[in-house]
């Protein structure tokens, strides 16, 4: 037997994330990260986020905004320690900390879409 | 007298500095659109914290939008943006390398797939800006 590597799985939550990534995440961050914070757009009111973010499709919608990036970072990133460092002996350590922080994040962020009320 | 160890011998090695991707450009483009995974994940951060803020009543949401105002959250989603553009360009540029379309045996140009990818970018951008800004 040999042993099933889970590689092919994470490269397709990598690869998932990294489209969400791609498209979604530029316009967000740069409405609620400058063009709201800087004033050049009229930030919309707490009751207009509220009522657009408890609707069920959006719901979802945050959780893949959320959770496949996060995969997206564990993966890109445990080879940025990897190469970038040349750390590979720390492997196991940060596997751990790359999915687990991944794997917590998820967690944390159906939590949040969930409970949202 | 040759010595002998036992088990795997020892490959030779030449040391590599941990910074040799400082050396050249590709290098550096190549450590830089990995290092925008860490941006991405800072915005993911960001977004839980907004939920939460939410989910916490005007107050916490008001105290949360202040935050933001703060100089370097500013500074430090400009250059999130910067990092988070840089992942997008590369990954659509790179999506004609990871599927390569054959019509009639032959590779369609990379930028009949490119195109379409940066025409649907534009359009879900728009999308949401016009959902977040009011509809």
């Amino acid at each position: 037997m040999t042993k099933r590597s889970n590689e092919p799985f994470l490269w397709i939550l990598f690869g998932a994330g990294g489209v969400v990534a791609a498209f979604l995440i530029p316009i967000h961050l740069f409405l609620f990260g400058l063009a709201f914070p800087l004033g050049l757009l009229d930030a919309p009111d707490y009751e207009r986020v509220l009522t657009l973010a408890r609707h069920p499709l959006t719901r979802v919608y945050l959780f893949i905004l959320c959770s496949l990036p996060l995969f997206h970072w564990a993966h890109r990133f445990r080879y940025t320690l990897y190469d970038g460092l040349q750390i590979k002996h720390l492997n196991e350590l940060i596997n751990l900390f790359c999915y687990g922080g991944a794997i917590v994040g998820t967690t944390v962020s159906a939590y949040l879409v969930w409970n949202l009320s | 007298m040759a010595r002998y160890t036992e088990g795997h011998p020892r490959w030779h090695r030449t040391r590599v500095s941990t910074f040799w991707w400082l050396g050249s450009w590709p290098y550096l483009k190549f450590i830089l659109r990995e290092l925008s995974s860490v941006f991405i994940a800072w915005f993911v951060v960001m977004v839980l914290l907004q939920i939460r803020a939410l989910s916490h009543g005007p107050g916490a949401y008001n105290q949360f939008q202040q935050w933001l105002r703060a100089p370097i959250l500013v500074a430090l989603n400009a250059i999130s943006l910067f990092f988070v553009l840089f992942h997008a360009i590369t990954w659509f540029n790179l999506a004609p390398k990871a599927m390569a379309v054959r019509l009639r045996g032959k590779r369609v140009p990379d930028l009949v797939i490119t195109t379409p990818n940066y025409a649907a970018w534009l359009m879900v951008s728009a999308l949401v800006a016009w959902l977040v800004l009011g509809g």
